[in-house]
């Protein structure tokens, strides 16, 4: 059922590419909308545990390559997680009228190819996914972006593309090593340590490129900044989880050996990461600049979970690529269609005089939201995410958790200054305002509809952790590097 | 042995000449005739294709000169396919003068390239390299009108005739060493290692080198591409090239097999592997790095011809089964993803006078069908899945890696991602002026380019081939196999 979304999706993109074109947005809605009930479904039928075959048949024969779908708690969260955010996108450029074909086309595309890469159980298969990915990206930011927009766009698809040669060595280095390519006979198969010690690194780093690991992370703020609204939910939402899940998947999976040899290095440069990223956001005026940081941070967190290297740890960070989608895309959904197409400015200085909190109420109320779940507030799926992974990091590394929740102190504080800034500026005391407050056009119906599905997201999984958790946690446990 | 018999297992080629004899006396007839000659030709070569079908699978009458295996007669209507391809574009270009003459050396050449592939000796190979090289010389001169078509003609005559000589000095050393030109017998008559013999060796590959444009010997190929009509440039980057990977590939594994040596980090031994390694990944270097800097897309695509020529030569230094099936595998896709990217080109410097990029910029609207069809080529090119140049690779690299133990060759296929890395940014600049930049004011006059429908056609045909054989590649996959066991 689940494997339909893939079809579906591309399917779709097709047809969205050849409708006449006041057409193609509804097919676009109609493709993300039964992905999103294909996903649900799917992930409530769901049984617990190891990486069950979806389908399986013969593609290649000749090098034993196999058309291999499968899913597992971890993956069936990700497809959700790829649902609700492609819905949201769909949602918030409703509006897109140049070339919306093709706008549609290349969103559906990344979609798509996110949903190969959760399923794929081929480790040729989900490499080919994984870089189906890139050149749409390339093509939605550099025709519907803004600010810097060629340059962001190819920053973005030669970093993806430099990871992907890393991942393209290691699979190779695996491939000949074992001549298998399925996942499952590769993560039991006993590679020798020598190749563990150098194939291991180049996986995973060639996967967290993606994830956006210091310090090859300067793609994903600028590459945000760049983006048209949809692209940098796409981005934050799902395409940084390609990256993550690829490195839990395939690098830790199949080179376990090789992983508990590099652990402390990821430990490190996931706090690196998380306090850098966090500091940095701290400085920026350009409001997409500030969440295009926050995602790095956030996304240290995952990269810290894995390398805690228990099920509560790497649970955690499996829920943590779920909150940091939604809240992600939430963020960019307001900085980018609720302010940006209305004022045509991200600058926090000129926001803080525009006093958006009385024109936009709907977008303050949004922006609160999305900054209370992004700060790790109780009652929001970024808390509980985090707080898992911290507890699994105390058991392995107690000083990363330390300088990480000191860390988050200065997540607390960039995000408030956004906030502040772009919503209460600098004249939201004023009981009667001196100068009449410019207008702009309310929030649209769409717009409003697709934040309300990706703050209950949050909200929801932040009430109840479980929700998630219960199916994420057994996979995990079933993943042979934590036997 | 009768002449009879000789004829009828040379049909094809007989069926090419009888063509290419009746499209010159058509042109004589009527010099301006368009349509005949072409369909002449076309006939030609579907009658060639359809003499192989029936042709015996095992032949060799002659020990040599002429061998009919199931390789050489998968090759052989691999080239035809091209060649007609090539030549359904020949029909858009417009400007071309004696339209018949130049169908008929097209068809001489096609002769060339099928001797070279079904040839197994080294002097039937010789005649076969100078009949393809001496047409390919004409053709590439052929836009009277153009200085820049004589000059790259000049350059690719003189650099090709000096590459013949190495290659016929080579050959009489290896003769002289083994006492045979045949190919098979050559590898039981080489032994020991004479530096007589590694002067024959490297003088041979010299010439080949110099057919498949690896750098340091690529030097004509930017002239001759950018220089030439449109379509002799196709069929330079296509059938050509194709039917030179399959010779090199048969004497440097057959006659040379005991001299392979080995490329591998810390295991080097001398041989033709070492040497064929150095070449690729110098090729790969410089093709990939000087492709940057170009403006003109022909030029581009020449100089990543060159990159491609390297990657392809990694199969022939992995020196087994597995390595050369990719190579060729390599190859076909390459030749075909370079035809439809000419016959853009064609499209493009019809309408707008050049191949510029600023001659691309805004072909999006001009033209959706053909921007959509460049796409896939360029991206293909550039290894990107599902097309077919993604899978071409990952067989290329992963045979590369298996054939020497210990992950040998691991420094190589580094080099060559390292290449693919570099050469997605050119691609994406040709992409980029497509689909992001506007048309610019002095390109911008003809606002729609209808073009022939043809060469339109023809393209979109081989978009789709790239297409499917990225997303199922074991139709041609197995054949290649099944060729070569």
């Amino acid at each position: 059922m689940i494997a339909w979304t893939i079809y579906l999706t591309f399917a779709g993109a097709v047809l969205a590419l050849l409708v006449p074109r006041r057409l193609c947005r509804w097919i676009a809605l109609l493709t993300c909308v039964l992905d999103l009930i294909g996903s649900v479904e799917a992930f409530f039928q769901s049984k617990a545990g190891a990486f069950t075959t979806i389908i399986d048949a013969q593609w290649i024969a000749a090098l034993g390559m196999h058309y291999h779908l499968a899913a597992d708690g971890v993956s069936l969260t990700l497809c959700l997680v790829t649902a609700i955010t492609a819905l949201s996108a769909v949602l918030f450029s409703w509006n897109v009228r140049e070339r919306a074909n093709e706008f549609y086309f290349w969103l559906l595309l990344v979609v798509a190819g996110s949903y190969g890469v959760f399923l794929s159980a081929d480790l040729f298969l989900l490499f080919l996914f994984y870089e189906l990915v890139i050149i749409p990206k390339y093509f939605l930011i550099a025709i519907f972006g803004s600010t810097n927009k060629e340059y962001g766009a190819m920053k973005l698809t030669l970093y993806s593309f430099f990871g992907g040669v890393l991942v393209f060595i290691g699979i190779l280095a695996a491939y000949a090593a074992s001549n298998s390519l399925d996942l499952n006979q590769l993560s039991h198969f006993e590679f020798s340590l020598a190749l563990q010690r150098w194939a291991f690194p180049l996986l995973f780093l060639g996967f967290a490129v993606l994830a956006g690991i210091w310090p090859l992370h300067t793609w994903a703020p600028t590459g945000h900044v760049a983006a048209p609204t949809a692209g940098s939910m796409l981005l934050a939402g799902i395409v940084m989880k390609l990256g993550a899940y690829g490195a839990l998947r395939v690098a830790m999976n199949i080179f376990p050996q090789g992983f508990f040899m590099w652990r402390n290095v990821i430990a490190v440069l996931a706090v690196i990461g998380i306090v850098y990223a966090a500091a940095v956001a701290l400085r920026q005026r350009d409001l997409k600049f500030v969440i295009g940081y926050s995602s790095v941070s956030h996304m240290g967190f995952i990269l810290l979970g894995f390398a805690a290297a228990n099920a509560l740890g790497v649970s955690g960070a499996v829920l943590q690529m779920f909150s940091h989608g939604v809240i992600g895309a939430l963020l960019f959904a307001v900085a980018g269609t609720m302010i940006y197409r209305r004022t045509h400015t991200r600058d926090l200085e000129a926001l803080s005089a525009l006093n958006l909190s009385r024109t936009l109420p709907f977008a303050a109320v949004t922006f609160v939201i999305a900054s209370a779940a992004s700060m790790g507030i109780p009652g929001f799926s970024g808390f509980a995410a985090e707080i898992t992974i911290l507890i699994g990091v105390w058991k392995a590394y107690p000083l990363a958790a330390w300088v990480t929740g000191a860390g988050m102190v200065l997540v607390a504080a960039f995000t408030l200054r956004a906030l502040k800034q772009s919503f209460f500026g600098e004249r939201a005391g004023e009981a009667e305002p001196r100068e009449p407050l410019a207008r702009f056009d309310p929030i649209t119906f769409p717009e409003k509809l697709g934040a309300v599905v990706l703050m209950f997201s949050t909200i929801a999984v932040g009430v109840y952790p479980r929700l998630l958790l219960d199916r994420i946690e057994p996979a995990v446990r079933a993943m042979r590097f934590l036997q | 042995m009768n002449y009879l018999e000789l004829l009828k297992l040379a049909a094809p080629e007989v069926a090419l000449v009888v063509a290419a004899l009746a499209v010159l006396a058509i042109g004589l007839a009527n010099d301006r005739a368009r349509g005949t000659p072409l369909f002449v030709a076309l006939l030609g070569i579907t009658a060639a294709a359809i003499c192989f079908l029936f042709l015996p699978a095992h032949a060799n009458p002659f020990g040599g000169p002429l061998v009919l295996s199931p390789l050489n007669r998968l090759f052989g209507i691999v080239c035809l396919s091209l060649t007609f391809a090539t030549l359904l574009l020949t029909h858009g270009e417009h400007a071309l003068m004696h339209r018949a003459e130049y169908i008929a050396i097209i068809l001489f050449a096609t002769i060339g390239l099928l001797l070279l592939v079904s040839s197994e000796e080294l002097l039937t190979i010789f005649i076969g390299l100078e009949l393809l090289g001496l047409s390919l010389y004409v053709m590439t001169a052929f836009d009277k009108n153009s200085l820049y078509s004589a000059e790259a003609a000049l350059k690719y005559f003189l650099f090709g005739s000096t590459a013949s000589a190495f290659t016929l000095f080579g050959i009489s050393l290896i003769y002289g060493i083994s006492g045979s030109t045949e190919l098979s017998r050559i590898a039981t008559g080489l032994n020991g290692t004479a530096p007589l013999l590694a002067a024959g060796v490297v003088m041979t590959l010299v010439g080949f080198a110099f057919k498949i444009a690896a750098a340091p010997f690529h030097l004509w190929a930017p002239d001759a591409y950018e220089g030439a009509p449109v379509t002799s440039g196709a069929f330079i980057a296509s059938a050509s090239k194709v039917a030179s990977f399959v010779v090199l590939g048969k004497i440097v594994l057959t006659a040379f097999g005991a001299l392979h040596g080995s490329a591998g980090w810390h295991a080097l031994v001398g041989g033709w592997s070492p040497l064929l390694a150095v070449l690729a990944a110098f090729s790969i270097l410089l093709g990939n790095f000087v492709a940057l800097a170009q403006r003109d897309v022909r030029r581009l695509l020449a100089y990543s011809a060159v990159a491609h020529s390297g990657y392809a030569l990694l199969g022939l230094v992995a020196g087994n089964r597995d390595g050369f099936s990719a190579t060729l595998f390599y190859i076909i896709i390459y030749a075909i993803t370079l035809l439809g990217a000419f016959g853009v080109c064609s499209a493009v410097l019809h309408e707008t006078g050049g191949t510029q990029l600023a001659n691309f910029a805004g072909l999006r609207t001009r033209s959706p069908l053909l921007s959509g069809c460049m796409a896939v080529f360029m991206l293909s090119l550039a290894g990107l899945p599902p097309l077919a140049g993604f899978f071409g690779k990952f067989y290329l690299f992963s045979a590369a890696l298996r054939a020497a133990p210990n992950h040998g060759l691991l420094w190589l296929v580094a080099i060559a991602l390292f290449g693919s890395l570099i050469s997605l940014y050119y691609y994406l600049v040709v992409l980029r002026a497509i689909f992001v930049d506007q048309a610019s004011v002095a390109a911008a006059a003809p606002l729609h380019i209808s073009g022939d429908w043809v060469r339109s056609a023809t393209v979109l045909v081989l978009a789709a081939a790239v297409l499917v054989f990225g997303v199922t590649p074991t139709p041609l996959l197995a054949r290649i196999i099944a060729a070569l066991t």
